[in-house]
């Protein structure tokens, strides 16, 4: 049986769902990312695991313990469901030090003098805090802040950590490095993750699983690489990378045309049987698409733009744009110039998604 | 016309020198950047220009107007300079509709009602606001806003135009269209803009000529956007300009060895007889690969990052990341798990001596 | 293309500027401050500490101080403590209609509190008080219930109208606290006690503190509840004390040193008091807004809910109703003490006082002459000043900011004693007795509201917004007119109401600097309770009451619609 289990959850704020009918299993150790844009009910979500929100249907189980049930009208407070929790903001105590900081969940619990100071060393250690132990966490980077947080989280050992968005504060070169660090952590500690975010290449680097999530309903469950390879719609497609979407229709021999232009796609370019419509959206990433002299989508280039690592081409197809990036090595068509454009990787989806 | 020369230009800021006998001529009509990290003086040379400040020493040149003469203590006010500037903050003022802020350097110019009603028309048209003339600009987004800040510099034809960061407060898909309409204008209209900017990117993609500057307020090379990138004069300027990655180098008995290693630098030399070298090169100039052609080395780490695989590889001691699309990692079967053998090609390297490095640290 | 070649713009009229407001604040503020100092310190032509001991040490000037002391402790405590305590309950409990409670908590703002104490005099005063009275008559106490005539009664009728400088400053921590800096001490297993009493409170205390610090400084220099409820039974404050020597000695020279020594006494003293706020505020201010914003936990009080809501509403109806109510009634009286029964209610005591008796009428033309001119001066020079210190970069502008902060730390008291020196004709100039010494004195005191709610709206100006316009084509003067005016205005409104109406119900400078056709609101208020005539002051308060609050209402509608913009 999987170790935390979300049955059947529904959240409502006022007449709008935040999060419905959400069905989820996570296991043991496993690193669980909640992808999606702002809105989505991601942190709802979270929240309604670590006990902020109650729900207005279903049941969550971690383990054998139930923390919250609608139908059994039971709710358990945040303080007594044992988890770590680190915040986007840090949420570090400005008017404790950073021991005191880490020691805080242990002084709640009563532990034992020698214990207590054992496991806030542990935790401070494992975070490379020791040295500034009985420093003011107001003295401490954003990455200093946020390593704080989470010895604190980690302190009280839980099996479950839950993270709201802890890099996001953080400037980009240093979300990466935490970014390591947490996974590192988790391999020593052995927790299982609730990660939210918003940012796909965090999710990606970081997950064994991602759920991406849109209006409060679940887009897809699946391992990084499924997800990119295969996003199971059009909405998940274009959330987790650059995306190009031609809009195009069926002639009626099984050939498709470019939506609105006398443009037709060559005949190897077709969707497969089961996805076949009168309308379909055609989806491409720009970084999988080559130049080609025959046999491609016709197009002419409108803007190419040099970006030092990348050529970026702006392709104008029967009045719709297809975005191409090349390397800056590989040469290409300039601008008011005619091309073919071969897509490596087609996906096809429906119009109205 | 408005060729901009500054000759020998110095400015100090609370007992600082920020720029120290900077010289620099921007052509007529070229978009030219001025690019560098914060606090490298790039704004204050613009704020020299534009006339709010007034620097300790040098002249400036608009055209052929000398609007800066610090030994004859001449300096133009920014009202009679003839320029448009625009800022990172909008600074559209917020009592005024749309209509009423492109309006006002019209109206200062004392312009005919009929004539400056048609005036503004056509420039809020230009910038893609039309209907929104009534509008306050709370009422506007961000980019809307950075819409009329642009409307109203340009409103006056004037032959110089200053853009100081006005995209960085956009988001990313704004960011990428209000590029494209800027360079498009200033083609349109045969001005010429200096524009100043901390993102390579942007500096990139929009400029005929980029002046990169250091922190201490140098310039550090001036040339176009290719130059720039694939011809970097210093290792400053190479960093800066995008992902870089380097290697460590080291000269023994006039061979070249990679690391700690053995394993000889096969391909183009450095000129020089420094003992240690440092190579320096962007992700996409490396290739990796199960062939055993190149230098050996193990991943480290590796790291999917959706539409990129990233690779932390060791070669005989030293790190460096590369990078593999990932459908071509997976149709080429470079999904390499850590802990692989693994070979590297490179396209190019840029040269630099190592105590280069440790001085830029 | 414009060529005309001009020097280094703007050199000379900056420094104009700056001599301008540096002499305007050299006048009005630091010369009569430095007067107090000089009469203080200086005696027989050389600097003199041992006279000023012996005239601390005197038994009056040192009961004063101690009386100063005891009354500002007990206030502050009180204040503290109450003020902490709604501020908790509005923001992170559960109690029903926390936003209408949330106003009624700031009503005591409007009221002034000599108008309060006089209130509370009509009902507890130990022989005539209603509340007294009523006990002895029908329960047949042989001692008056309470007493107000007594530190007690000084002391809680200060807290009742001082706790909202408390209650507001913790308001905002809390209300601008990031929750989860509340909801990690939650996660790690902390119940709400323990988060409130180891988290909250702690982070808020800085605002604890520096509101705590306000009311000491604000209730050492207070005058009006002790005028009220002190002398009577012989207790004297600083501020009290100097009025009785100054008034009645006429200005002898030994009255005069001790007023200044008391003075220097409270400027110390409260420059120690400010100085201890910018320390803990620069010490213990902690990041900790918010960045996205969950509502915060509430502590649900459950049973306690109504019981709790139901005292707020008491505490409500006897701070603000019930003296309210009881000054409306008095002001409607024919005679002092007679029960408020429908024979002997009218509102001739009105009538009257607004259109027959000089006295009462001349005083509401003065103070509305008084607080209009005041604030549009005081506005006008605030302006031209805070434009100098957060827009113009000029040298020496740091005396300017010093200069303009200072009377922050010059108790209304002090003002008025330092005028009366620097006005009485040892300048050459005699405004004593004038209705312009009041004036002056008035633009002393309120010169640091204006500085301070111009400077706020002058640092909303962007500098590019001024930029902008000067790249547009427009001269220094053009940009002015059409780009910052138009955007402080709102911020010159504030400060001209900001000062307007706490003018209109002056008292501590006004009673010192009044002659028997100059006086205001406030000392014909307090005068007339003085002579005994009770009924017309409580009518004259009535009037006053209903002038302030309309006048609040009116900023209160226009701030909204501004806002609501």
């Amino acid at each position: 049986m999987s170790y935390v289990r979300l049955i059947n959850v529904t959240k409502r704020f006022g007449m709008v769902k935040a999060v419905d009918s959400l069905n989820l299993n996570i296991e043991r150790g496993e690193c669980f990312s909640l992808l999606g844009p702002s809105g989505c009910g991601k942190t709802t979500t979270l929240r309604m695991v670590a006990g902020f929100e109650d729900l207005d249907e279903g049941e969550i189980h971690v383990g054998d313990r139930l923390l919250s049930s609608k139908a059994k009208n039971f709710y358990l407070p945040p303080e007594k469901r044992h988890f770590g929790m680190v915040f986007q903001a840090f949420a570090v105590w400005p008017h404790l030090s950073v021991y005191e900081n880490v020691a805080f969940p242990l002084r709640i619990q009563r532990m034992g003098k020698a214990e207590l100071e054992q496991r806030t060393k542990d935790a401070l250690l494992s975070t490379n805090l020791w040295g500034v132990a009985d420093g003011s966490p107001e003295d401490l980077s954003g990455g200093g802040k946020q390593r704080v947080a989470l010895a604190r989280a980690l302190a009280i050992n839980p099996d479950v950590m839950l993270l709201d968005e802890p890099l996001s504060s953080l400037d980009p070169h240093l979300r990466e490095e935490m970014r390591f660090e947490i996974k590192d952590l988790q391999k020593k500690y052995g927790f299982a993750i609730i990660y939210v975010t918003h940012d796909q290449s965090e999710a990606m680097a970081l997950s064994d699983r991602i759920m991406v999530m849109k209006s409060g309903v679940v887009q897809q469950i699946d391992s990084p690489l499924n997800i990119y390879s295969s996003p199971a719609n059009k909405f998940v497609f274009n959330f987790i990378g650059l995306s190009n979407f031609l809009d195009v229709s069926a002639l009626g021999n099984g050939q498709y045309t470019v939506e609105g232009s006398n443009t037709s796609l060559p005949t190897s370019l077709v969707p497969p049987r089961e996805k076949a419509a009168p309308k379909l959206s055609l989806a491409s990433r720009p970084s999988e698409i080559d130049f080609t002299t025959e046999g491609g989508i016709l197009g002419t280039v409108r803007r190419k733009s040099f970006l030092g690592e990348v050529i970026d081409y702006q392709v104008d197809v029967g009045g719709q744009t297809v975005r191409v990036q090349k390397g800056r090595r590989e040469a290409g068509p300039n601008v008011g110039e005619a091309c073919g454009l071969h897509l490596l990787r087609p996906h096809w989806y429906g119009i109205e998604e | 016309m408005a060729t901009i020369e500054l000759d020998h230009i110095s400015k100090r800021y609370e007992g600082r020198e920020v720029l120290s006998d900077l010289s620099l001529t921007i052509e007529h009509g070229e978009c030219f950047t001025l690019l560098g990290p914060s606090g490298c003086g790039k704004t204050v040379l613009m704020r020299l220009i534009a006339g709010f400040d007034v620097p300790e020493q040098g002249t400036i040149r608009i055209g052929d107007t000398v609007v800066v003469d610090a030994e004859k203590r001449i300096a133009l006010s920014p009202d009679t300079r003839d320029l448009g500037v625009v800022f990172q903050e909008y600074a559209v003022w917020p009592h005024m509709t749309v209509f009423d802020n492109v309006a006002y350097p019209l109206k200062l110019a004392k312009t005919p009602q009929a004539k400056l009603e048609k005036r503004v028309l056509e420039t809020i048209a230009l910038v893609n606001m039309t209907g929104l003339e009534r509008r306050l600009p709370s009422e506007l987004s961000g980019g809307q806003q950075q819409r009329v800040a642009l409307a109203r510099a340009l409103v006056a034809n004037p032959s110089l135009m200053l853009l100081d960061e006005p995209l960085s407060n956009l988001d990313a898909n704004l960011r990428e269209e209000m590029r494209f309409e800027i360079k498009e204008m200033q083609r349109k209209l045969d001005i010429t803009v200096l524009y100043v900017t901390h993102d390579q990117e942007i500096a990139l993609a929009l400029s005929d000529r980029i002046a990169v500057m250091d922190k201490k307020g140098r310039i550090l090379q001036v040339g176009t956007p290719f130059d720039i990138f694939e011809k970097p004069a210093s290792l400053a300027v190479f960093t800066f300009m995008g992902v870089a990655n380097f290697m460590a180098v080291r000269q023994e008995n006039g061979e070249f060895y990679v690391g700690t290693g053995t394993q000889p630098v096969p391909w183009e030399k450095p000129q020089g007889t420094a003992k240690n070298w440092v190579a320096g090169f962007r992700p996409s100039d490396v290739v990796i690969s199960r062939k055993e052609q190149g230098l050996r080395g193990v991943v480290k780490r590796a790291n999917f990052l959706g539409a990129m695989m990233d690779y932390l590889v060791e070669v005989d001691g030293t790190e460096f990341r590369t990078g593999v699309e990932t459908h071509l990692a997976v149709e080429a079967g470079l999904m390499f798990a850590e802990g692989e053998q693994c070979s590297l090609q490179f396209a190019s390297l840029h040269w630099f001596d190592a105590a280069e490095m440790v001085e830029e640290a | 293309m414009a060529s005309a070649i001009k020097k280094n713009e703007g050199f000379g009229a900056a420094q104009l500027i700056l001599a301008l407001s540096i002499g305007i604040l050299v006048v009005v503020v630091a010369v009569p401050v430095l007067l107090i100092f000089l009469n203080a310190f200086w005696a027989d032509g050389k600097f003199n500490v041992q006279d000023v001991l012996r005239v601390l040490s005197e038994p009056d000037t040192y009961q004063a101080l101690m009386n100063s002391l005891i009354i500002a402790v007990g206030t502050t405590i009180g204040s503290t403590v109450v003020g902490t305590f709604f501020a908790w309950l509005v923001t992170r409990t559960d109690l029903p209609y926390k936003r209408f409670m949330k106003g009624m908590f700031l009503v005591p703002f409007m009221l002034p509190s000599f108008i309060g104490a006089l209130a509370w005099k009509m009902l507890l005063s130990p022989r005539a008080g209603y509340i007294n009275r009523f006990f002895m008559d029908t329960f047949g106490f042989e001692e008056p219930l309470f007493n107000i005539y007594s530190f007690t009664g000084i002391i809680l009728v200060e807290i009742m109208y001082l706790f909202p400088f408390v209650f507001i400053q913790v308001c905002g921590a809390l209300e601008r606290m990031d929750p989860t800096l509340e909801e990690s001490a939650r996660i790690s297993g902390a119940g709400l006690f323990t988060i409130t009493r180891k988290i909250t409170i702690p982070l808020v205390m800085p605002s604890i503190l520096s509101g705590a610090l306000l009311i000491m400084l604000y209730s050492m220099a207070h005058f009006g509840t002790v005028a009220v409820l002190g002398i009577e039974n012989g207790i004297f404050n600083i501020p009290t004390l100097i009025y009785e020597r100054i008034h009645q000695s006429a200005g002898s020279f030994a009255s005069i040193r001790t007023g200044t020594v008391l003075a220097s006494v409270l400027v110390f003293s409260a420059a120690l008091i400010l100085w201890l706020q910018n320390k803990i505020l620069g010490k213990g201010r902690y990041q900790i807004i918010a960045g996205k914003s969950f509502r915060p936990m509430e502590l649900k009080l459950r049973g306690l809910r109504y019981p709790l809501l139901a005292f707020c509403l008491a505490y409500i109806g006897f701070t603000i109703v019930l003296p309210t109510v009881v000054i409306f009634l008095v002001g409607g009286l024919t005679t002092y003490g007679l029960p408020f029964t429908a024979e002997h209610l009218s509102l001739n005591n009105y009538k009257f006082i607004l259109f027959d008796y000089q006295v009462t009428r001349d005083a509401i033309v003065n103070s509305v002459t008084l607080g209009l001119a005041a604030a549009l001066i005081t506005m006008s020079a605030g302006v031209m000043i805070s434009y100098v210190i957060v827009k113009m970069r000029v040298r020496g502008k740091g005396i300017l900011e010093f200069l303009g902060m200072l009377p922050f730390s010059v108790p209304g008291s002090v003002i008025a004693l330092g005028v009366i020196l620097a006005w009485s004709g040892k300048l050459g100039i005699n405004l004593y007795n004038t209705v312009w010494i009041i004036l002056v004195a008035y633009i002393a005191r309120y010169m640091a509201f204006s500085i301070k709610a111009n400077s706020a709206a002058l640092e909303q100006v962007h500098d590019s917004l001024v930029e902008a316009a000067r790249a547009c084509g427009a001269s220094m003067g053009q940009a002015l007119r059409d780009i910052v005016l138009p955007l402080v205005r709102p911020g010159m409104f504030a400060a001209f109401f900001l000062i307007f109406l706490p003018a209109l119900r002056e008292l501590t400078v006004s009673i010192m600097l009044y002659s028997p056709t100059t006086r205001t609101i406030g000392v014909a208020i307090y005068t007339l309770n003085e002579d005994g005539e009770t009924v017309m002051s409580a009518a004259l308060a009535g009037i006053a009451l209903i002038l302030i609050v309309s006048g609040q209402l009116f900023i209160n509608r226009l701030t909204r619609k501004k806002a609501g913009r």
